[in-house]
């Protein structure tokens, strides 16, 4: 080996372990932004729980179902809100559930192909409109239309039946628990759609064919094959769906008329979690009213926290079995 | 044919109505769901467009009671804050983004942190605004366009990291492999080969985190507050068009009102187009 190699060599090398070095301060730099993320979500479990301490401190466990909400004795229970935010999405999934899967039934099997995708686009932004604007939507627009027409014609039918019929009492304003839970149906039921839509896309056609080989019609191929084979995928993307529902702060403050009361009747004006915090927090004077908006924050965190995983782990499953396909 | 004869005609005729029924109720979802649509624009055009007019750009909120008045105020403070959560958003996105695309073959770390990841992607954005509010407002005594734009920026991350590392994962081993060959070092390869072959597919994800959170409301209510003047100082409480218009709308004054319709169609279009080109940019590059 002569000198002019030995040179070459011994350049390499320093050149790679340079390189080495650079992809070394690439890599962590990398991971320390991924693990932003993490950071974040952890560092809201925690601020949470410290900004909200004083009230577990005072009230204890028994704040999560007490009714009280006495912002001038500094009485303070969260089970009003949270019945609030629970009936609310409930309402929103049990309307938004059949809706969205006639949708995504509707876009995978029936619909010509040169209208799939306009249509699929078209469901896709109505998801993309902000929530406020379904808000106002439901104030100024949805809310006297339903007083109108929709609040006495179910207070003459169903509210006749006995038992169900005290859900439909109470004066005809608009707003209230069932407005709100319809505006929230009818913002989460584009993000249900395109949820199912994609997992039934997972559905092998092979398995499709064969059914309508065999004479099937479409109807049951959408009940007996497809939707068995994405059962996961489609709950999943349900509870994707009640996550949403359940975090909504804008759609439901501008119509779910702001009253701190328990009430059995659904038209009566309510409260969620998210509205309390919107309509109170700016007011509210450092103390146990200001940690007791804290506490529900935190009460509706761990909730969605819980939801969202499940749907996540729901959907990971779904999305093992597209693996296995091939 | 014979073999028909043996079909129980009555069993035929119940599945085929079955049929009829079944895809006639999905088929009604699908046209409920473009009325929603049509109906909801239809009356943001009608009432937005109405609002519209030349002093809506150029003048600030008025005071309450008083007439006229605008949203320039609004909207240059949200222009403000979305651009700079943009800015802070991008980086962080992109790379936590590489690292979950190149860094991270069958590691248990990455795998939590895609799933937590997933998580923030629908986390309630209220409680964002409570978390940011805790960790910024307090510390510094006061409102500011800051805190707005961090609470924005923990909403934009998730979004810009999930929409890169599925675009980067796009892009063919074999790219990566003749980068190699050349003797290129990972970053090298990850920024000047994979991320630029991926750049369309990037540039949607974080066209879509914009469109996000232009229209994000609520965690901007304890962040950013309101600021009835016009101001550039984003150290102080600052206006933005989405709680202008929660305030306005729920007011009792029928310029508010007015105003605010006027703000929610000027959001809505920004959102909707954002989408649009986010969605063409991306068709070009499955075109190539």
């Amino acid at each position: 080996m002569n000198q002019a190699d030995e040179l070459m060599t011994s350049h390499r090398q320093s050149v790679l372990r340079w390189q080495r070095v650079q992809d070394f301060f690439f890599e962590k730099t990398t991971l320390v932004f991924a693990m932003s993320t993490l950071v974040a979500l952890t560092g809201i479990i925690v601020s949470l729980f410290i900004s909200s301490w004083p009230v577990l401190q005072t009230f204890g466990l028994p704040f999560f179902y007490t009714v009280e909400w006495d912002i001038i004795n500094s009485k303070f229970g969260g089970l009003i809100a949270i019945f609030g935010t629970v009936a609310t999405a409930t309402i929103a999934i049990v309307i938004a559930l059949p809706l969205s899967f006639g949708i995504a039934v509707f876009l995978t099997e029936t619909c010509p192909l040169s209208l799939r995708r306009p249509l699929g686009t078209a469901i896709e932004l109505l998801a993309a409109v902000p929530s406020i604007i379904y808000g106002m939507f439901g104030l100024f627009v949805f809310a006297p239309l339903f007083a109108e027409y929709v609040q006495p014609a179910l207070a003459g039918t169903v509210g006749q039946i006995p038992g169900l019929g005290i859900l439909f009492t109470g004066a005809f304003n608009g707003i209230g628990i069932l407005a709100a839970g319809l505006i929230l149906a009818m913002m989460i039921l584009p993000f249900i759609a395109s949820v199912m839509r994609d997992v039934f896309e997972i559905v092998p056609s092979i398995l499709k064919e064969s059914a309508y080989g065999i004479g099937c019609t479409t109807w049951e191929v959408v009940t007996k094959i497809v939707l068995p084979y994405t059962k996961t995928g489609v709950v999943g993307g349900v509870m994707l769906g009640l996550g949403r529902a359940l975090g909504e702060t804008m759609a439901v403050t501008f119509v779910i008329g702001n009253a701190h009361k328990l009430s059995p009747s659904l038209f009566s004006p309510g409260n969620s979690i998210a509205s309390t915090l919107a309509n109170e927090f700016g007011e509210a004077e450092p103390g146990l009213h200001y940690a007791s908006l804290f506490a529900l924050g935190l009460a509706l965190f761990l909730i969605t926290l819980v939801v969202l995983s499940l749907a996540k782990w729901m959907l990971m499953r779904a999305e093992a079995k597209k693996g296995m396909k091939t | 044919m014979r073999e028909l004869s043996n079909m129980d005609p009555a069993i035929y005729a119940r599945r085929k109505r079955a049929n009829l029924f079944g895809l006639a109720l999905s088929m009604t979802a699908m046209v409920l769901g473009l009325v929603f649509l049509l109906w909801i624009l239809s009356i943001l055009m009608f009432k937005g467009f109405s609002a519209l007019s030349f002093s809506l750009l150029t003048q600030s909120t008025p005071a309450p009671g008083s007439e006229g008045g605008g949203l320039a105020n609004a909207i240059v403070g949200s222009l403000m804050i979305v651009i700079s959560c943009s800015l802070i958003s991008t980086p962080i996105g992109v790379l936590a983004g590489v690292y979950l695309s190149e860094f991270s073959e069958r590691s248990k770390l990455a795998s939590v942190t895609r799933f937590v990841n997933d998580i923030m992607l629908s986390a309630p954005s209220i409680v964002i605004g409570l978390f940011v509010y805790a960790l910024v407002v307090v510390p510094a005594k006061h409102f500011s366009g800051w805190a707005g734009t961090a609470a924005l920026a923990l909403i934009a991350i998730p979004v810009v990291v999930r929409t890169t590392e599925n675009m980067l994962r796009l892009v063919p081993v074999s790219l990566r492999e003749a980068a190699f060959a050349l003797g290129a070092p990972k970053w090298k390869v990850s920024t000047a080969v994979v991320l630029k072959a991926a750049r369309s597919g990037v540039m949607t994800g974080l066209l879509l985190a914009l469109a996000r959170v232009s229209g994000e409301t609520a965690p901007l209510l304890f962040t950013a507050l309101n600021n009835q003047f016009f101001s550039l100082d984003m150290n102080k409480p600052m206006a933005n068009l989405p709680v202008v218009i929660f305030q306005f709308a729920m007011s009792p004054y029928d310029n508010w009102v007015n105003l605010a319709w006027g703000g929610a169609l000027l959001i809505t279009l920004t959102v909707l187009a954002l989408n649009i080109v986010a969605r063409v940019v991306f068709r070009e590059k499955v075109a190539v």
